[in-house]
C-alpha cells in the first residue's frame, strides 16, 4: 500500500472519529441534569484529532527514515556482501535495484541488482506492512483514549483550541521558516563559490567570462568572475534607463489623476494603469525583444549609430521602464493624497494656480513618499528577469552607450543554470553568488524604502 | 468690522498698489495660466501615453496572435489502393490496440510523401508539414475502408505555405500557394491542434495544451498550500499574536518575502527541492511549492488588511454573547473577511500564474511533447512555453508564440475580472 493510500485512509477514519465522537456527546445532554461543557462538533474535533495526528506524525517519521533502514537491512543479507565496495559501482547498483522495484525502470543492466530484487521488495512489504499495523494502531488507540473521555464536564472546546492556535502558530513560523530557507540556500552555495574565487575578485574584478575549462589544456577559457560589469548593467537598465521612462510618465499621471482628473476618468484610468503592472514579464520581454529592439536599432542606424546591437540596452530599459510606471504612479498617488488639505488649501488661497501648488507644495511636500516610491521601483526592476533575459544580451560591457548591448545580473543567474554544467563548477555556484547580491541589495532598498514611507507618514499624522 | 479697520491700519502706507488691469501684470498672469495650461498637458500626456502603450502591446499581439489559432490545410489526393501501404483491414476494423499495432507496422510517412509527389509534382511533399502524415493515419483509423479505394485528405500544409495563406509568405511560397489555389486545395480553418496539442518542434504540429495543463496542476499545487497557510497566518498575526519580538521577526520577513525578486525564489527551489530533498525536476509539484512560498506573504498582506477592516464591534458582540476566541474569529470574523482575503488570493494567483524566472531556475523549460498526467511528470507551464516559443528560429512561431501570450493574457483577464467582480459584489463599508 503506498504512503498517499494510506493517508488517504487516515484521513477517513479521522471523518468517522469525528462522527462517532460527536454522536457520543449528542447522547450526553439529555442524560445528564447539568448542561455539557462543550457543544458535540468539539467532542467530536477532540477523537478525531486525537485520531488523526498521532498517527500522521508516526508516518511522517516512517516515510523519512524507512528507507534507510530497508536498505540497510538489504545490505545486510549473504547476498549483498557480492555487492562492489562502496562508491560509484556501489551506489549504480543500489539505484538499479530501487528503479526496478518502484517500476520506473523496465530492466537492469547489472545482474546483482535484479537478484537483489526480491529481497529487497520482501523487506520492503515488510517495512511497509510494519508501517500499516502500527500506524492503525495508533489511530485507534488515539481514538478510543479521546472516546472514552468524553463526559459532561470535559472540556473539549478549550483542548481542540489550542491545538487550532498552535497550527495558526505553525503556518505564520512558515514565513521566518522560508526566508531563513533563502538566506542559507544563498549563503551556502556562496560560500562554496568563495572558496574557489575570492569574494574580492567577485566584488571589483572587470572581467567576467564564466566559461570555466572542462579540460586544463583547454584554449581561451579560464573562466574569470568579475561581477561589476553584470552590476553596471542592472544599474544601467535597471536604475538609469528605466527610472528615466518610469519616473516622469508616473509622477505626472499620478499628478493628473489625483489633481485635475474627473472622479470618473480617475475610476477608469487608474485600473487602466495597474493592468500595465499585471502583464507577465515575459510577455514584456517578447514585446521588447520583437518589437521595440529592431524599432530602435534602426533608428539608431538612421541617425548614424551604425554599431547599434539589436540587444540594446535602451530596449530593455524603456519596456522595464513602462513596466514600473504603474509601481511609481501607485506609489506617488498616495502621497500625494496624504498631504493634508489644509496645505492646498493654503496655497490655492494666496492665489498661486493649480500648477504652482503643485509644484511648489504638494510635490516637495509628498517627496519623501515618493523618493521611497522610487526606491521600491528600483528594487522590483533590479531584480526583474525576463525582460532582460529576453531583450539585454549576454556581453558583459561596461559602456554607457544605451545602444549597446550590457547583460545583468539576473540575465547572468539564468544564463548561469540553464545550461548542462555540473552542479559543483564555480559556473553554476557563481549564480548562488549573484542571487545572494541581489537578495541583499533588493533587501536594503526595501528596508530604507519602508523606513522614508514610515516617517513621512508620521510626519503628518 | 472693527478687526478689519485694524489691519488695514497696520499696512504700510507708503505701498503702491498692485495695477493688476496694467499691461505687465496681465502679461504675467496670461504667462501664469499658459503655464498651467501646459502642466496640466503633460499630466494628460503622461498618463495617455502609459494608455497607448498598453494598448499598443496588447493590439500588436492580437493581430498577430490570432492566425496562430487557425491552420492552412492541403487537399492531398491519395490512391489507397495502389500505394505501397500494407495494412491488415481486420485488425483495423476490431479496434483498439490491434488497430495501432496494424497502423504503426505500416509506413504511413512516405507513402503520405509519396501521394504529395504524385499528387503536387516533384518536392509536393514540402508543401506539407512533417506531421500530415499523421492526419492520413487518422483518417485510416476512422474509416478503414478508403483504403481500398483513392480518397482525398486533409493535412496541414508546410510552415511557409501556411505563412504565405495568411499573408506573410516569401514570393516563392506564393507561387507554391497560387498553384495550390488554382486545384482549389488548399483552406485556412480553425487549428483544434493548437488547444488540445503539446510542444512540438514544427510549428504547424505544436499545441497550448499540454503547457496549460501544466500550468494548471502547478496553480493547484500553489493554491493548496499558499491559501490555508496565507490565512491562517494572517489570522494569528492580526488577532492572536502578542506584540513581541517573534512577531516582529515574522511581519518583517513576511514583508521583505513580498518584495524579494521572484528569481530569488528559483534559487531557492533549486537549492532546497530538488538540490537537497532530491524532488524530481521540472515537475508541476516542485514549481507549485516554489510558487506558494513566493504568493504566500500576497495572500498574507491582503488577508490581514481584509481581517483589519471588520468593525471590532462584530468582535465584542461574539464575546459578549460567550463565545470564545477562536469561535470569534472563526465563525464571525473570517466569514466576514473572505471577499477580500479571496480578492487578494485571486491576484497573488494571477501573479504566479504568469511568473517564468523561478520556474526556469527549477529546469520547467524542457521541451515536453506531451500533456503531464500527474503532479510529478515533467511539465512546462504557460509562460515559459511563451519564452521557449520565443527563442525558436522558424518564423511559423512567431505567431503561435503570440497565440499563446493570447491564452495567457485571457486567463489572467479572467482572474482579475473575477478579483473585481468579487470585491464590488461583496465588499461591505462598515
Amino acid at each position: 500500500m503506498s504512503l498517499s493510500a494510506l493517508f488517504l485512509l487516515l484521513f477517513g477514519f479521522g471523518v468517522i472519529a469525528f462522527f462517532t465522537g460527536r454522536a457520543r456527546a449528542q447522547l450526553l445532554a439529555p442524560r445528564s441534569a447539568q448542561r455539557p461543557h462543550s457543544r458535540p462538533n468539539y467532542h467530536g474535533w477532540y477523537v478525531a484529532l486525537w485520531a488523526f495526528i498521532p498517527a500522521t506524525v508516526f508516518l511522517t517519521i516512517w516515510s523519512v527514515v524507512s528507507p534507510g533502514l530497508v536498505l540497510q537491512s538489504v545490505l545486510s543479507s549473504p547476498l549483498a556482501a557480492q555487492l562492489p565496495p562502496p562508491g560509484m559501482e556501489r551506489d549504480a547498483v543500489i539505484n538499479e535495484m530501487q528503479g526496478l522495484a518502484s517500476g520506473s525502470i523496465e530492466g537492469a543492466f547489472n545482474p546483482l541488482s535484479e537478484q537483489l530484487l526480491p529481497i529487497y521488495q520482501s523487506t520492503h512489504q515488510y517495512f511497509a506492512m510494519i508501517a500499516i499495523i502500527v500506524t492503525a494502531l495508533l489511530a485507534f488507540a488515539g481514538a478510543a483514549f479521546a472516546y472514552t473521555r468524553i463526559k459532561t464536564d470535559f472540556r473539549a472546546r478549550t483542548r481542540v483550541e489550542r491545538i487550532v492556535m498552535a497550527v495558526l502558530l505553525g503556518a505564520s513560523l512558515i514565513a521566518i521558516l522560508t526566508t531563513f530557507g533563502i538566506v542559507a540556500s544563498l549563503l551556502f552555495e556562496s560560500m562554496r563559490f568563495f572558496a574557489q574565487i575570492s569574494p574580492v575578485e567577485f566584488l571589483t574584478g572587470l572581467v567576467w567570462s564564466p566559461q570555466t575549462a572542462i579540460r586544463a589544456d583547454q584554449v581561451g577559457s579560464s573562466g574569470a568572475f568579475g561581477a561589476v560589469p553584470l552590476f553596471w548593467g542592472t544599474i544601467f537598465i535597471g536604475a538609469i534607463i528605466a527610472m528615466i521612462v518610469a519616473i516622469p510618465l508616473g509622477l505626472m499621471s499620478a499628478i493628473y489623476l489625483t489633481q485635475y482628473a474627473q472622479p470618473a476618468v480617475r475610476r477608469w484610468m487608474k485600473p487602466l494603469l495597474e493592468v500595465l503592472a499585471g502583464v507577465p514579464t515575459v510577455v514584456y520581454g517578447y514585446f521588447a525583444a520583437l518589437t521595440v529592439a529592431p524599432a530602435l536599432r534602426d533608428f539608431a542606424v538612421s541617425i548614424g549609430i551604425s554599431s547599434a546591437s539589436s540587444e540594446s540596452a535602451l530596449a530593455a530599459g524603456v519596456v522595464m521602464g513602462v513596466m514600473i510606471i504603474p509601481f511609481v504612479s501607485s506609489m506617488a498617488d498616495d502621497s500625494l493624497t496624504a498631504v493634508p488639505q489644509s496645505m492646498r488649501d493654503g496655497s490655492l488661497a494666496m492665489g498661486a494656480t493649480t500648477s504652482e501648488t503643485i509644484r511648489k507644495v504638494l510635490v516637495p511636500a509628498a517627496l519623501p513618499g515618493v523618493v521611497g516610491g522610487v526606491l521600491l521601483a528600483v528594487s522590483r526592476a533590479i531584480g526583474e528577469t525576463m525582460i532582460v533575459v529576453m531583450a539585454a544580451g549576454l556581453a558583459a560591457n561596461m559602456t554607457a552607450n544605451p545602444f549597446a548591448s550590457v547583460t545583468t545580473v539576473t540575465t547572468q543567474i539564468v544564463q548561469l543554470l540553464t545550461g548542462d554544467q555540473e552542479f559543483e563548477s564555480a559556473k553554476t555556484l557563481a549564480a548562488f553568488a549573484l542571487g545572494l547580491v541581489l537578495f541583499l541589495v533588493t533587501l536594503l532598498l526595501n528596508i530604507i524604502a519602508l523606513r522614508v514611507v514610515k516617517k513621512y507618514r508620521e510626519a503628518y499624522e | 468690522m472693527t478687526g478689519a479697520a485694524e489691519m488695514t491700519a497696520a499696512l504700510p502706507e507708503q505701498r503702491a498698489t498692485t495695477d493688476w488691469s496694467g499691461a505687465t501684470m496681465q502679461r504675467r498672469i496670461a504667462k501664469r495660466y499658459a503655464a498651467e495650461k501646459r502642466f496640466r498637458l503633460l499630466g494628460l500626456s503622461a498618463i495617455l501615453l502609459s494608455a497607448a502603450f498598453l494598448a499598443f502591446l496588447l493590439v500588436s499581439m492580437l493581430i498577430k496572435g490570432v492566425p496562430g489559432f487557425t491552420q492552412t490545410e492541403v487537399s492531398l489526393p491519395i490512391d489507397f489502393a495502389s500505394s505501397s501501404l500494407m495494412i491488415d483491414t481486420a485488425a483495423l476494423k476490431k479496434g483498439g490496440a490491434d488497430a495501432d499495432a496494424a497502423l504503426a507496422g505500416a509506413d504511413i510517412e512516405s507513402a503520405t510523401a509519396a501521394a504529395a509527389d504524385a499528387a503536387f509534382g516533384a518536392d509536393g511533399a514540402r508543401l506539407l508539414s512533417d506531421g500530415a502524415w499523421l492526419k492520413v493515419r487518422d483518417a485510416i483509423k476512422d474509416n478503414p475502408d478508403i483504403l481500398k479505394s483513392k480518397s482525398n485528405v486533409w493535412v496541414p500544409a508546410a510552415v511557409e505555405i501556411d505563412l504565405a495563406a495568411k499573408g506573410q509568405g516569401t514570393a516563392e511560397a506564393d507561387q507554391k500557394l497560387a498553384k495550390l489555389k488554382a486545384r482549389d486545395a488548399i483552406k485556412t480553418g480553425l487549428n483544434i491542434g493548437f488547444l488540445t496539442g503539446s510542444d512540438a518542434t514544427d510549428p504547424t504540429l505544436v499545441g497550448i495544451w499540454g503547457a496549460l495543463k501544466g500550468s494548471l496542476l502547478t496553480m493547484a499545487i500553489t493554491l493548496l498550500l499558499a491559501f490555508p497557510i496565507g490565512v491562517l497566518s494572517a489570522v494569528y498575526l492580526e488577532e492572536y499574536a502578542a506584540r513581541n519580538r517573534w512577531t516582529d521577526l515574522i511581519e518583517v520577513s513576511i514583508n521583505n518575502l513580498a518584495a524579494v525578486p521572484s528569481i530569488i525564489f528559483g534559487l531557492l527551489g533549486l537549492a532546497v527541492f530538488l538540490n537537497f530533498m532530491h524532488l524530481p525536476r521540472s515537475a508541476p509539484i516542485v514549481g507549485g511549492l516554489t510558487l506558494a512560498l513566493m504568493t504566500m506573504p500576497v495572500i498574507v498582506i491582503a488577508g490581514r488588511n481584509a481581517i483589519k477592516s471588520v468593525p471590532p464591534s462584530i468582535r465584542d458582540a461574539a464575546l459578549g454573547v460567550g463565545a470564545s476566541r477562536v469561535q470569534v474569529v472563526f465563525h464571525h470574523v473570517l466569514p466576514l473577511a473572505l471577499p477580500g482575503i479571496l480578492t487578494g488570493t485571486i491576484i497573488g494567483m494571477a501573479r504566479a500564474l504568469g511568473e517564468t524566472a523561478p520556474l526556469l531556475m527549477i529546469g520547467m523549460r524542457a521541451f515536453i511533447s506531451s500533456a503531464p498526467t500527474g503532479f510529478t511528470d515533467p511539465a512546462t507551464v504557460l509562460p515559459v512555453q511563451v519564452f521557449l516559443w520565443s527563442d525558436e528560429v522558424s518564423k511559423g512561431f512567431i505567431e503561435k508564440t503570440n497565440a499563446a501570450i493570447i491564452v495567457l493574457l485571457v486567463f489572467l483577464l479572467a482572474m482579475n475580472g473575477l478579483a473585481i467582480y468579487l470585491r464590488n459584489k461583496f465588499e461591505t463599508r462598515w
